[in-house]
């Protein structure tokens, strides 16, 4: 097995004086989907903003141990360059509303000032769209804003503006808690798909869809790393007597 | 049986009088509206013509002459006002809505709403101990400030309300992107608000177009076409109230024409606010 | 690294010009305070006690202004009332949305948008024959400027700031309160009466002391109509000076040092009465939120 692309070593972070992750250690291997799951409050969303240093822009979060990105120790890094190798999406979809589709899928090299010829500009648009599955859609309306597309339809046009990056890692917190079934099926799809050339970390507290898309499980529990491993082992054969409670859902 | 009856009649009789009352006097209000206007524009309209707008006042006694030095003069306060309030209010609105706590933004909100309770008179003594006293003369310049200073006000609060309202959700997508605060500020909040904010600024223009008080002692007004910032100027509403002050007729007639003027000019800025504020609205 | 001290540079501008608001507002304060100093050693206290205002002889007596603006405020005040009153009911009650009401919203707007100093040559021009007309009735001398005709303007100029805010609170009365009370079988004047306006009440009065500032502030209107008479007014119809007109009326021609000096002490005197109503008229709105 090759190097991990991520590791998470003795990781801690917290609120003020409350914690809410506890001597994480975790490693996501490349070009796989791992997904963190566990019951609302457990800090998962935590852990995935603190990969892309979010965490710490509210005020009193602080974090203690280290993650490694490659061989790169992230809180080493300026974060402005974390986020630019770290991809992101949220939620709930949130397009620029004042930018046309064409703009949002280049909006972090526009943002960011990165100056790159209109040629593979348009390059980069096409590609991203493709790989998140929207190009056919919207190929005839990349100029207009984005306002009209469907939730599911927004939601990958934010994957395409974070693929455009071409990130080391994709980072997805409940990407599909806002949307409907047949949205999220095919967001679901969506993922499997791009595993072959993108590395993701899936946040979501629906065990079903851990078991659907990920390759590897983490579960965590009040902040601590109750169990981590490949998918089929954590669903069949539980180490721990909380992760089995928790998947025959007697809590969460 | 009877009495109480009847108390049920009085009572319903009571309700319809009180609404009755309620819209007599509402709609009493409108009546000052419609008779302003009404004079305004009949007054005002025989005597609007190219040369109106195009001359230079004449001396009393010659008929003929315009209001093109008052014209020039209002353009060229309100253009000097915007320049230093636009930037100055539109930066400070951003401070506050980034900064929702703490000590020094509770202040300058605080600060906001004293100043725009400071009457307008008050305003102009101040523009002219700072600028008139250190210049030594009346000026266009000075003028603009005190309609600056009352400008502010309306542009931070409307600035601030504005891009309180962009979610925060946007913020988050763009530094995920590894965007700078300062960009994302720049490039996703702002451009997100800002039809609020050309809105607020509108208002804020509508707000010190008709001004006069502020511009007693400061720009002071000019018979003659100036367009020197260091100078003293005309304005619309000063010449309204010199004209209408004075004891000559045909000076009336030019008062109403240029108070029509001034009143189609403060409406429609009101209006392009409103009609902003729809039409632009960026949908979240 | 460029970028990052271009988010320092960044936040320390909007921080500066945060500071600069701070400064702007203590800069009016002080300069107001420093150039009443020398109309304060000449005047002393009688400035504020005094009713006679000569700069001739170098009197400077300021109680006839403060008199002169505090009752023609206080008239416009009692005038526009029952019409703001009106309009906060007929817009947070009765007509809620629809035609009608958006035609008052839009009269109102209207109203706030035209600027001073044409309700001040509305006045004069037509308020003032009509008020000269009512004084012959009256057998007063028909001077047609005066208290009373400034009263009218401003409370005409007022109506839309008392009423807007007015009929926000109206319109804030919970529902569920009111449903009580019809459902009680009250009528619904009866329902006003009883829930409405007393839940409303403070708000109300916020909006009437908000209003109360704007009118003491009003300069151009009431210069042009209140007849400039340095004089402590007999009646409604005498000829009076408020703080505001007498510093629009004297202050371009003033050239004594002491005199300009005691206009800004008066300057100063009008910013803190309007300050104070306002800010008890804002806190209350605070306190609402509104």
């Amino acid at each position: 097995m090759e190097s991990p692309v991520l590791r998470v070593e003795n990781f801690s972070a917290h609120f003020g004086d409350n914690p809410v992750l506890k001597d994480i250690n975790l490693s996501v291997q490349h070009n796989r989907v791992t997904a963190l799951m566990g019951p609302s409050g457990c800090g998962k969303t935590t852990l995935i903003r603190c990969i892309n240093r979010m965490h710490e822009l509210i005020v009193d979060a602080g974090v203690e141990g280290s993650i490694y990105l490659h061989d790169e120790d992230l809180y080493k890094m300026n974060p402005i360059m974390v986020r630019k190798k770290i991809g992101m999406v949220f939620q709930r979809p949130n397009p620029f509303p004042t930018m046309s589709i064409y703009d949002n899928v280049v909006a972090g090299y526009n943002l960011n000032g990165i100056k790159i010829k209109r040629e593979e500009k348009d390059r980069i648009v096409e590609e991203s769209l493709r790989k998140a599955a929207l190009w056919e859609e919207v190929r005839d309306r990349l100029h207009r804003k984005g306002s009209f597309l469907s939730g599911g339809q927004q939601q990958r046009l934010c994957i395409a503006r974070a693929l455009a990056m071409n990130p080391d890692i994709l980072l997805m917190d409940e990407p599909t808690s806002a949307l409907d079934p047949k949205a999220t099926a095919h967001i679901e799809q969506l993922i499997s798909e791009l595993k072959n050339n993108v590395t993701i970390l899936l946040v979501t507290h629906n065990i079903a869809q851990a078991a659907r898309v990920s390759d590897f499980t983490a579960f965590l529990y009040l902040g601590d790393l109750v169990e981590f491993g490949t998918t089929e082992k954590l669903f069949t054969v539980p180490d721990d007597k909380r992760t089995e409670e928790y998947l025959s859902g007697k809590f969460g | 049986m009877h009495t109480s009856h009847s108390n049920i009649r009085l009572r319903i009789i009571k309700d319809r009088l009180f609404l009755a009352l309620v819209v007599l006097l509402s709609f009493a209000m409108i009546v000052p509206l419609l008779l302003i206007i009404f004079h305004i524009v009949k007054n005002g309209i025989g005597v609007i013509n190219w040369e109106f707008l195009t001359a230079l006042p004449r001396p009393m006694g010659e008929t003929g002459g315009g209001i093109a030095n008052a014209l020039a003069g209002t353009m060229m306060l309100i253009v000097l006002a915007s320049l230093i309030a636009i930037p100055l209010g539109v930066l400070a609105g951003i401070y506050l809505a980034e900064q929702k706590t703490g000590r020094i933004a509770s202040g300058v909100r605080l600060c906001m709403e004293v100043l725009q309770g400071i009457p307008s008179i008050v305003i102009g003594i101040v523009a002219y101990a700072w600028v008139v006293i250190s210049m030594g003369t009346f000026s266009a310049l000075s003028g603009s400030v005190a309609l600056a200073i009352m400008m502010l006000p309306v542009i931070v609060r409307s600035t601030e309300e504005t891009l309180r309202l962009v979610p925060d959700i946007l913020r988050e997508a763009s530094l995920a992107l590894g965007v700078s605060y300062a960009r994302t500020v720049l490039k996703i909040i702002v451009p997100s608000g800002l039809t609020g904010i050309l809105t607020g600024i509108l208002l804020a223009i509508a707000r010190i177009t008709g001004e006069t008080a502020p511009l007693l002692f400061t720009a002071f007004g000019n018979p003659y076409m100036s367009l020197n910032v260091l100078k003293p100027v005309d304005s619309l509403p000063l010449m309204i109230f010199n004209y209408a002050t004075s004891p000559y007729p045909e000076w009336h007639a030019k008062a109403w024409g240029a108070a029509l003027v001034l009143v189609v000019f403060v409406m429609g800025m009101n209006f392009t606010a409103k009609v902003i504020a729809k039409r632009w609205k960026v949908q979240f | 690294m460029i970028k990052v001290s271009f988010d320092s540079i960044f936040k320390t501008v909007l921080k500066a010009v945060g500071v600069l608001m701070l400064l702007l507002l203590a800069g009016i304060f002080v300069t107001l305070v420093i150039d009443s100093l020398p109309a304060m050693k000449a005047a002393g206290f009688a400035f504020f006690t005094g009713t006679t205002w000569d700069p001739v002889f170098k009197e400077y007596g300021s109680l006839v202004f403060l008199v002169g603006t505090l009752l023609t405020s206080f008239l416009a005040l009692a005038i526009s009332l029952p019409f703001s009153l009106a309009i906060a009911i007929f817009l947070g009650e009765y007509f809620r949305s629809g035609l009608v009401s958006s035609f008052l919203k839009s009269a109102i707007e209207l109203m706030a948008g035209i600027p001073s100093v044409i309700f001040g040559m509305w006045g004069l021009f037509v308020l003032v024959p009509l008020v000269r007309q009512v004084e012959m009735q009256f057998g007063v001398a028909p001077y047609g400027i005066g208290i009373l005709t400034a009263s009218l303007i401003l409370a005409v100029m007022i109506i839309p700031y008392s009423a807007s805010i007015s009929s926000d609170v109206v319109n804030l009365v919970p529902a569920d309160l009111k449903e009580a009370a019809l459902s009680l079988g009250a009528t619904r004047y009866e329902m006003i009466k009883k829930v409405v306006l007393p839940s409303a009440r403070s708000g109300i009065f916020a909006g009437v002391l908000l209003s109360l500032g704007r009118a003491i502030g009003e300069t151009m209107a009431v210069t042009m109509v209140i007849g400039n008479a340095n004089i402590l007014p007999t009646s409604i119809f005498s000829p009076a000076n408020t703080m505001a007109s007498i510093i629009a009326n004297e202050f371009a021609e003033a050239t004594d040092a002491v005199y300009i000096s005691c206009l800004i002490e008066v300057g100063l005197l009008l910013m803190m009465v309007t300050l104070v109503i306002s800010m008890i008229g804002r806190y209350i709105m605070h306190r609402m939120k509104i």
